[in-house]
């Protein structure tokens, strides 16, 4: 099974939860009911019914937008966020009475942010719609009224028209294949853009069609389905000549694949456009937002809970005062106010009402908590995240040359903070190139060759491979030539096998290799060469074994397939494909050979095997059951080999029913064609199995135990067996010598048995037995220092994941260190994947390469696609594609680490510059009666956020790093912060927020008091409001930037350049600003250079502010680094230690320490985890 | 370890790869650069205790003598502060004063000042207001800068009401700032000799120059049903009324200073100043203050010690931190790098 399952993938839909299946009728002649309605008229697309249709043409957009709906709807997607609806709301309401500074300093910075982001949409979009424009105007072949080809661009394509595509091109839409330049009607088709798949498929016409001579006179009608994102299916019947012929995905032509050693085809279009099966399929990926910034909308509430306390409270004093300013015999008392003759925002009379507009207007006063610059700012820098992301030459994959790519730049930080991976086998932890290793014909084991999983298991054990070593060295120096081949026996190889006793057996079987299959053969035409196009690994190197032990496969056409056998030539008449699904876990093939005997050859699981054997076919079936249990241990994949014969009356039934199967056109067809085939694959006679090694990737075992060390939990699922599994677990040191391991499975007979009978409470009530069991056994020994492993199979964890279950199973899980589930299913690693994300409520990755990995992606917090040799489907499917699984390593600790760090400090940074500026403000409303005039002119304000301040907290979130990537890496526990989100904690997040208030009181009441009522230049000049203004917004901006300087650990040419340049822009702005004429710069007309720049005193209060300010911060920070350092600081200071001891064996004995406090760590950490649930 | 290469090597294999890569032209491996590897040169502060001990010391060691200057400069200013609001009202009116202010009894006033200290020239001549609120947002707001520029904008009004106009003619200089014009007057004179008070040169520069008109005149001003303050001399352009252009400043707080005037002449330690005054200000109705100041000047300004105290008070703070810190590293000293010191980690005998 193991060996088929890739392809069974390959082959099956794209996985998807949504369960389409709408009512159906056996019988094709329903065509046309809802959901198969579709009726193409081929080659006449302007017969006037044809015309009725209406079907949509092929022309293409996957632009977001287009020019008309641009603004109104990319507007109202920046829109959705509440914080600027908030400033919407204040921009309108600015143009009324209320508010407190003039309308153009609002619009200003909301149109800088709402119009960086529209730009960055804008530009996205039009990059999208170049490729729209390049694709829709491509040339393609028509065939046109006068019956010769003429051409014609893409997107004036029509359904039913005729079309000829030639080699190396692509389809540019649905098409039914008609003919090809090969007589018998096929060809071949690359699908890469489809699936990410390099090999060739083939296509073959219906034998009807394929006459190329009839074609330009082609008259038909197809009826088919509606158009569906459904790649591998296709549903419809051909009406042609009176007569009615089935068609299958086998004829049709995906547009975006391409035609390849193909000179041309013809085809019919079918569907077009977006109708298209890929425009079907192209959903957007689901759309996931970090824990962070789901925070940060909680943090944004608390601060309008903020301004509306303190707007609430002003407007109380300010009503107050208002109504105290007119007593009831009509008395003033601040006269200068004219209270007798005022506005309803000012009129003692109405005082209340007076209040209601005042905490309007205060609410756009102190708007200045909210920061409007934050969220185009994170995505500026997240952008810039992931652009490090793919550049790191470090997680470039030489071989494939593939760079890491961040696919959404969202979940940056969410890769900081991975709690469990759920990690692939096949092709993420190995690298899914198949070698065949060994083999067990007739009850007899071939094969010498040593596996990597026992080389790593022996190695672990301490015993030292010696016995096999001459052997396997001088076996590899011969075979090492053939990839895919490490297949060495001296009983076997250079046709040895004819002196063994069951000579004929072994024929069989290598005949079964070299038939049963689908490859496609590739003859270099120089040199002879036989290359093979298989759709899965295991396929070719079955293959390629065949080939070398003298069964070469050379040829194959629709109905026939050639081999060379030892020294002469054979001609199979290929009959029929059953072909691979995972449900099915087989593939046959039938076949007629040269002597004119039906064969079927058949390979599949042991598990769909052994009991579709003939009784007289089992004479090994104990031996090998043995071998296979062996070789699964070995870690390798195995596949049972059988044969029939079959006699021409059975078959000539059978073919009856199966082409009545196949010939429907309904959803259930599938299920029809999988129980017809189910009736000949029985009786089957064992020859054998195979063994292939799939290798583990290079630098896994030492990327888990980082991870490991990391705190990180790794679950592995795989749909591998039990054993294969363990092992595999074992050699890529997931599990470890030392580690208590829990297996739970349901394999043993007894249950099976129980099942059988339908007593599935009982087996529940099992289950929860053994649950409970191993979580008391956990509880009596999580003291001591041991680490568990758990192993649960497929069939338990149907168990398990029921919801009765699945509490106590998460539970006992999440207790050990590694979890691996074996024989899961796609849709099991989905809920797998579901249930620890909401169970635990913890970051989850999840990491895999194929398209049964696609729901486990999706689901999971973060999805990490591999880009391997497999599709790729996984990659489209995931938030970061990476070549490798060791880059995992890299791309957690390093980036994940750095990320969460930037984005955490970014945020808290954020709401600390706001809070300090918002807070002058309402500081100073005290001592104006909270009228609402602000302390600093409009466009200090406006241009705080925008101007001022954002740049270095830009550089912050792109720049920081706490420790360098090496150290990252040395000292993995680090990744802890992230995991238990210390940089982001309520505490952590207030604690900034105080600190923001705090500096907004020091420099407010220090610059009050010290600019009191007395002279403030040797020219005797007093302080105005302009003055004041001034001063104390020059200390908010030299305070935050300076807050930034101490706060940041990484200084490189940009923060200098980005900290200091902001402060020299504030003055800049003030002296430019300042010269305008006085209608324009109000209140800061010349105040910088006539005012307070001469002035000593402003430059000593700025001074002593901006130190008195910071004061709190430094000590605290100086406080928390003796008593209760951060991981980071011990390590940045243990770095500085060693450079300047210099004594290696400092460094050294600090190992054994990290050690054993990891231990403790993981192991308080398990205990607190535990708590908490 | 083994998986991370230090930047040299991976520059090294970069290197490697351009030469053997040259069939693949298009290969997609990240260029190399300090920046994109994100291994800029940097500079990574710790604070180590000895960064922390000397920053508090560096601190205290600057702004203590920097207090003292302050304070000493503080010191050298002469200030006469005299409160005359309540003073200058008969005592048959005190009960209600508002009643007498806004009445047409005669509002002279006289006051002796004696002079505490001798007092170079210049000496300034304040008045101080407490608890006005000139910075009320409807007071500020109500003034037309426009109009107090150029005669053509005399008509922009908008923002001035109530006091915009007089029977549909434009109010100039309009607005609530302008018609509450402070209109108390001083007379100094010492032993009986008058002392010339300088009223010209009191006003910014720039607001002279460039926000008052030279050929912008009072008009309709004061000339509503109510009169707020002081009446302008309508032959004089607005530029050359420096007491409305200091009072159009409008102050930050609520208690605050406006120059009235230089008295360029030295006075004399003990030297009697009599001051007549007119008391036509109403702050009664709102219970302000009013003072007359004369203050002389030093490099810092007037007289005010807040600064130098903060700054010995800071300062102070800084040292006593300063030894705090280093007691707690010498009671309780934590080797660098030490991971028992862990905050989520503190395992009673961790090691």
């Amino acid at each position: 099974m193991a060996g088929e399952r890739r392809k069974g993938m390959k082959f099956s839909k794209l996985y998807s939860f949504k369960c389409f299946k709408p009512f159906s009728r056996e019988d094709h002649s329903q065509i046309g009911s809802r959901g198969y309605s579709r009726v193409v008229f081929c080659n006449d697309p302007d017969n006037p019914e044809a015309l009725q249709l209406n079907y949509r043409g092929n022309y293409v957009s996957t632009t977001k937008y287009t020019a008309a709906n641009f603004i109104p709807k990319s507007l109202f997607e920046q829109f959705r966020r509440v914080a600027n609806i908030y400033f919407l709301v204040v921009a309108f309401v600015s143009f009324s009475p209320l508010a407190p500074y003039t309308a153009p300093s609002v619009l200003a910075p909301l149109l800088i942010v709402i119009g960086a982001t529209m730009v960055k949409e804008g530009v996205e979009d039009l990059r999208r719609r170049k490729q729209d424009v390049e694709a829709n105007n491509r040339k393609v072949e028509v065939l046109g009224k006068t019956g010769t080809y003429v051409e014609t661009k893409w997107k004036n394509l029509r359904v039913g028209d005729l079309v000829k595509v030639h080699k190396d091109e692509y389809f540019p839409a649905d098409l039914l294949l008609l003919s090809s330049s090969y007589e018998d009607g096929i060809c071949y088709v690359e699908t890469m853009n489809l699936d990410g798949e390099t090999n060739l498929k083939l296509k073959h016409a219906l034998e009807i069609t394929s006459d190329e001579e009839s074609i330009k006179n082609f008259r038909a009608v197809i009826k088919c389905e509606d158009p569906n994102e459904h790649l591998y299916s296709f549903v419809g019947t051909l009406y042609f000549e009176g007569k009615q012929y089935p068609l299958s995905p086998q004829q049709i032509l995906l547009r975006d694949s391409k035609l390849k050693n193909t000179d041309y085809v013809h085809g019919v279009v079918v569907f077009t456009g977006h109708d298209t099966k890929v425009m079907q399929n192209a959903t957007d990926p689901p759309s996931k937002r970090s824990k962070i910034e789901k925070k940060m909308d909680q943090i944004i509430y608390i601060l309008f809970s903020i301004l509306i306390v303190i707007a609430f409270t002003g407007s109380v004093f300010f009503g107050i005062v208002t109504r105290r300013d007119m007593s009831d015999d009509g008395k003033l008392r601040r006269w200068y106010l004219r209270p007798d003759q005022t506005t309803v925002f000012y009129d003692p009379r109405r005082a209340v009402a007076a209040a209601f507009f005042h905490f309007l207007t205060a609410l756009m006063l102190y708007g200045y908590l909210i920061p409007i610059s934050l969220y185009v700012s994170i995505e500026v820098v997240k952008v810039l995240q992931s652009i490090f992301i793919n550049q790191d030459q470090e997680m470039y994959h030489e071989e494939t040359d593939r760079p890491a790519r961040a696919r959404t730049s969202n979940l940056n930080e969410e890769l900081g903070q991975v709690d469990t991976i759920l990690s692939d086998k096949t092709g993420t932890l190995t690298c899914n190139s198949m070698e065949f290793v060994k083999c067990s014909i007739a009850g007899t084991a071939y094969g010498r060759g040593m596996t990597e999983v026992e080389m790593a298991l022996r190695k672990k054990k301490g015993m030292v491979p010696q016995e096999e070593v001459g052997d396997d060295s001088l076996s590899i120096k011969e075979q090492k030539s053939v990839k895919g081949f490490n297949f060495w026996d001296e009983r076997i190889v250079d046709g040895q096998w004819i002196n063994q006793p069951n000579a004929e057996l072994i024929q069989k079987f290598f005949r079964v290799l070299a038939i049963c299959h689908t490859a496609i053969p590739d003859v270099n035409n120089d040199t002879g060469e036989i290359t093979y196009e298989a759709e899965s690994p295991d396929e070719a190197a079955f293959v390629i074994a065949s080939r070398e032990l003298g069964f070469e496969f050379f040829s194959r056409s629709q109905t026939s397939i050639s081999l060379h056998e030892i020294d002469h030539m054979t001609v199979y008449e290929l009959l029929h494909v059953l072909e691979f699904s995972s449900s099915r876990k087989r593939m046959s093939v039938i076949v007629r050979n040269p002597e004119n005997r039906l064969l079927l050859l058949s390979k599949g699981a042991d598990s769909v095997m052994f009991e579709r054997l003939a009784k007289h076919g089992r004479q090994n079936e104990r031996e090998t059951k043995e071998h296979i249990k062996k070789y699964a241990e070995a870690g390798l994949r195995t596949l049972v080999i059988t044969y029939r014969e079959i006699d021409e009356d059975e078959y000539r039934v059978w073919e009856e029913e199966f082409l009545n199967a196949k010939t429907l056109v309904t959803e259930d067809r599938d299920t029809l064609i999988d129980a017809a085939a189910d009736k000949i694959e029985k009786d089957l006679i064992l020859l054998g199995s195979t063994a292939v090694e799939d290798k583990l990737q290079k630098g896994v075992p030492d990327c888990i135990e980082k991870l490991s060390q990391a705190g990180v939990k790794i679950w592995v699922l795989t749909g591998d067996k039990t054993e294969t599994a363990i092992n595999i677990g074992y050699a890529c040191s997931l599990l470890r010598e030392g580690m208590k391991k829990i297996l739970i499975t349901l394999d043993s007979s007894d249950i099976e048995a129980l099942e059988k009978q339908g007593d599935k409470e009982a087996v529940a009530k099992l289950r929860e037995g053994m649950t409970q069991t191993a979580a008391v056994t956990d509880d009596s020994v999580k003291e001591n220092p041991e680490m568990f492993g758990l192993v649960i199979d497929g069939k338990s964890l149907t168990f398990a994941l029921d919801s009765k279950l699945e509490k106590e199973f998460l539970e006992l899980a999440i207790r050990c260190n590694s979890v691996i589930c074996c024989r899961s299913s796609p849709k099991q690693k989905a809920l797998v994947t579901r249930l620890v994300k909401n169970g635990t409520g913890r970051t989850t990755l999840a990491i895999g390469d194929g398209a049964n990995d696609v729901g486990m992606l999706q689901e999971a917090d973060i999805g990490v696609g591999i880009s391997g040799a497999e599709g790729m489907q996984a990659v489209m499917a995931s938030d970061f594609a990476i070549a490798q699984f060791r880059f995992l390593e890299r791309l957690l600790l390093v980036h994940g680490h750095w990320c969460y760090r930037r984005i955490a400090l970014m945020i808290c940074y954020f709401f600390y510059k706001n809070l300090t500026f918002g807070f002058t403000l309402f500081w100073y409303e005290a001592y104006a009666s909270f009228s609402g005039k602000p302390a600093y002119n409009d466009w200090y304000m406006s241009c705080y956020n925008v101007f001022f301040t954002s740049l270095p907290v830009i550089a912050l979130g792109v720049f920081d790093q706490d420790v360098s990537a090496r150290l990252c890496l040395k000292y993995p526990l680090l990744y802890q912060e992230g995991v238990q989100n210390v940089l982001f904690s309520w505490e952590r997040i207030l604690g900034w927020m105080l600190n923001g208030i705090i500096s907004s009181m020091i420099i407010f009441f220090l610059t009050i008091n010290t600019m009191a009522a007395q002279a403030f230049r040797k020219d005797g000049q007093v302080v105005d409001y302009s003055v004041l203004g001034v001063t104390m917004y020059s200390s908010v901006v030299w305070m935050v930037n300076c807050q930034m300087a101490i706060s940041i650990n990484y200084f490189t040419w940009i923060q200098h350049c980005f900290i200091w340049g902001s402060i020299g822009v504030w003055y800049l702005f003030l002296v430019v600003y300042g010269s305008l004429p006085p209608t324009f710069s109000t209140t800061a007309f010349q105040v910088f250079v006539e005012t307070s720049a001469p002035s000593p005193i402003c430059w000593l209060i700025l001074f002593l502010v901006v130190f008195s300010a910071l004061l709190p911060y430094f000590a605290y920070r100086a406080f928390q680094i003796k008593f209760r350092p951060m991981y980071h600081d011990i390590i940045v200071e243990q770095r500085r230690t060693e450079r300047i001891e210099t004594a290696p064996s400092a460094v050294l004995g600090e190992l054994p320490v990290q050690v054993e406090f990891t231990l403790h760590h993981l192991r308080a950490n398990l205990s607190r985890r535990d708590s908490w649930n | 370890m083994s998986s991370t290469n230090t930047p040299s090597s991976s520059a090294a294999a970069a290197a490697g790869s351009v030469d053997s890569s040259a069939a693949r032209r298009n290969s997609k491996r990240p260029k190399y650069s300090k920046f994109t590897q994100q291994e800029l040169p940097a500079c990574k502060p710790i604070l180590t205790p000895g960064w922390v001990i000397s920053t508090f010391l560096i601190i205290s060691v600057i702004f203590i003598p920097l207090g003292v200057i302050s304070l000493f400069a503080s010191q050298d200013v002469v200030e006469i502060v005299d409160r005359y609001d309540s003073a200058c009202v008969p005592p048959p009116d005190q009960a209600n004063k508002v009643a007498y202010i806004q009445g047409a009894a005669n509002k002279s006033c006289t006051r002796t000042l004696i002079v505490p200290k001798r007092m170079k020239q210049p000496i300034y001549v304040y008045y101080q207001l407490e608890n006005f609120y000139q910075n009320h947002r409807r007071y500020v707001k109500s003034r037309s800068d426009s109009q107090l520029r150029s005669v053509k904008d005399e008509n922009q009004i908008d923002a001035c009401k109530p006091e915009d106009d007089v029977g549909g003619l434009p109010i100039v200089p309009c607005g609530l700032i302008a018609w509450s014009l402070f209109n108390d007057t001083y007379a100094l004179s010492r032993n009986n000799q008058r002392l010339a008070v300088n009223k010209k040169g009191i006003a910014w520069k720039s607001d002279r120059e460039h926000k008052f008109g030279k050929r912008v005149f009072p008009k309709n001003f004061q000339k509503g049903n109510l009169t707020g303050g002081a009446i302008l001399d309508p032959n004089i352009s607005l530029s050359d009324q420096e007491d409305l252009i200091v009072w159009m400043r409008t102050a930050a707080l609520p208690t605050f200073r406006k120059l009235y005037g230089k008295i360029e002449s030295d006075l004399e330690k003990g030297d009697n100043i009599q001051v007549t005054l007119q008391n036509n200000y109403n702050t009664y109705s709102f219970s302000g203050k009013k003072k007359l100041v004369l203050s002389t000047t030093s490099w810092l300004g007037g007289k005010n010690d807040f600064l130098g105290i903060a700054y010995l008070t800071v300062g102070g703070i800084c040292f006593f931190l300063a030894l705090a810190f280093t007691v707690m590293y010498l009671v309780k000293p934590r080797r660098l790098g030490d991971p028992t010191y862990l905050s989520w980690n503190r395992i009673p005998g961790g090691r």
